[in-house]
């Protein structure tokens, strides 16, 4: 296992044809009639490569082999049939935490299998296993955050200790500290098992301190980890396939990373280490005239103002989700298609709680892929459209992010929703959002709220168009 | 382990990242879900490092490491697939609009 180019060159050659069709596997996801023939192809490359690799005359333990991947298999189509579309998120943490720990499993078996074999290490195999434990062992635990964080068994809230980033650094140095002296001097177990640990405190202490609102970011940021630590795993072991498979995923998670802290305006640093939506805070600029009014309007006025309409967007936000009311929203929207009203979505990068999360929800309920629209796409067409329907969203509609520069989120991409002829939002009271501001979008004279559970509205909007 | 194979290892780890980003550039939002699935099923590709651990090591403490990585590993993969698929099975296209316009 110590080779890597000594290795047959049938395995190697299958392995490079498991690298195209990854490669090929993601290029075939850039479109949704593709994608799924892309994902299939992925599959492929993993099956060839796994079939190869059992080829290989060093595998003489077909019976553990067979065990664990009945095991692993059981568990993970349960996973996979089970999990609803709005745990969709936990789920890729699990996984993401699952290939962290593998990665980094590999690397502390390879270290162990060296120590007992009395082999000394060379520079190269020293430094990539405290790579892959450090890299794995952090996503390991970051993801078991992460998921808690997400299935709510942790507190959304930013937890922070005191000194916290201090903290974090100074365990960051007892780590690298440790590392060094096992690569300079000889290998030592117990220091060894002390870093492991260390490095799983390390990634608790990393993900602790990010509030709810910014866990896409976290979720894209340990998808890209999982990949890495693959890669450190292949460097390890020697084994190109794992390279580079894992530099695929370690770039595909830095890109969705990159997406994220961009639709949020901030710095991928300011994510994790400036504890966002900790709470203080105090009165922060939002725009909003002092004195201003917010106008409700009566489910059955706002479901004459869209049944007379012709062009309506609807904006959904994480609170559609929560409320369970895709189907609703899908429900109204047919309705007023029937009527030849045209219906289109808005979707912010952010609304959901990963990165593409709103569109699977609402794929979930059969709205056509070619309704959804990017920020980009649609930000330009509310000034034209005759209704916007915000419902359950809140930051990433406030126009402060536009206009006023002292605003916590200016900067911050966000939907136009002002800019349409008549707006309604859909709330249920006019507690601010993640960002704890005041949105000016409730006083515009042009909008209309509606309190109601976002089913609950809803259903009274379908009532009211359906009089009409 | 590489030896001189180190530097070449690097190679191929940069270039295949450049590609990573070329193509990943391209997936549009709508399905960066199922393309942090998917891709996370890829990242299961430690399955083969788990494999070849479990298939020729003789030592019970690397024996234990390597069926945990191996089971944590095949859930990645088996899982990761499967969900992606069952998540783009969903995404259709509107047949409605087209019939009007």
């Amino acid at each position: 296992m110590t080779l890597d180019l000594d290795l047959d060159i049938i395995i190697l050659s299958a392995y490079l044809v498991s690298a195209a069709l990854f490669i090929l596997g993601l290029r075939y996801m850039g479109s949704p009639a593709t994608a799924r023939f892309g994902n299939t192809l992925g599959a492929s490359g993993m099956l060839l490569a796994i079939i190869v690799t059992l080829i290989n005359e060093e595998i003489l333990r077909y019976e553990l082999i067979i065990a664990g991947v009945l095991v692993g298999g059981v568990i993970g189509v349960f996973f996979a049939r089970q999990v609803k579309m709005t745990a969709m998120p936990q789920m890729v943490a699990v996984f993401n935490g699952f290939g962290g720990g593998a990665s980094a499993l590999i690397a502390v078996s390879e270290y162990f299998r060296l120590y007992d074999a009395g082999t000394e290490m060379s520079l190269d195999t020293s430094v990539t296993i405290m790579l892959g434990v450090l890299i794995g062992t952090i996503t390991l635990s970051g993801s078991a955050i992460a998921t808690g964080k997400l299935q709510e068994v942790i507190t959304g809230r930013a937890i922070r200790l005191p000194l916290q980033n201090i903290l974090s650094a100074i365990l960051f140095a007892v780590i690298i500290g440790l590392a060094v002296s096992q690569i300079a001097f000889e290998a030592n177990p117990i220091p060894f098992v002390a870093l492991i640990a260390l490095c799983l405190v390390l990634g608790v202490l990393l993900v602790m301190p990010i509030g709810g609102a910014d866990m896409p970011v976290v979720i894209s940021l340990l998808n890209s980890y999982s990949g890495l630590a693959a890669a450190a795993a292949g460097f390890v072991i020697g084994n190109p396939i794992l390279i580079i498979a894992g530099a695929l995923v370690g770039a595909a998670g830095f890109i969705l990373t990159q997406i994220m802290t961009r639709a949020m305006h901030r710095s991928l640093a300011n994510v994790m280490f400036g504890a966002f939506g900790a709470g203080g805070g105090g009165a922060a600029a939002s725009g909003v005239a002092e004195g201003a009014t917010v106008r409700t309007g009566s489910p059955e006025d706002l479901g004459v103002l869209l049944a007379y309409a012709d062009s309506v967007i609807v904006v959904p936000g994480y609170g559609l989700a929560v409320a369970q009311a895709q189907r609703q929203v899908r429900d109204l929207a047919d309705l007023l298609e029937d009527r030849g009203v045209d219906v289109r979505y808005a979707i912010h990068p952010v609304a959901g709680r990963m990165p593409g999360h709103m569109n699977v929800l609402l794929a979930e309920v059969d709205v056509p892929y070619d309704r959804l629209y990017d920020l980009d796409q649609i930000n330009d067409e509310f000034e034209r459209t005759d209704v916007a329907i915000v419902v359950g969203a809140n930051d990433v509609t406030n126009p402060s992010a536009r206009e006023v520069t002292d605003s916590p989120i200016y900067g911050m991409p966000i939907l136009n929703v002002d800019h349409a002829r008549n707006i309604i939002v859909l709330k249920r009271s006019m507690s601010p959002g993640f960002a704890g501001i005041d949105n000016p979008l409730f006083y515009n004279e042009k909008t209309s709220m509606l309190f109601a559970d976002a089913k609950d509205g809803l259903n009274r909007l379908i009532e009211a168009v359906q009089e009409n | 382990m590489l030896e001189g194979g180190l530097l070449i290892a690097i190679y191929v780890f940069v270039l295949a990242g450049f590609i990573g980003f070329e193509v990943i550039t391209k997936v549009p939002p709508t399905l960066h879900t199922p393309l942090m699935s998917g891709a996370n099923a890829i990242s299961g590709i430690t399955i083969i490092g788990a494999l070849l651990i479990v298939g020729s090591s003789d030592g019970l403490l690397t024996q234990i490491l390597g069926v945990a990585a191996l089971i944590l590993a095949t859930i990645n993969v088996v899982g990761g697939f499967m969900v992606t698929d069952r998540m783009l099975r969903m995404f259709r296209r509107d047949r409605g609009r087209e019939r009007s316009s």
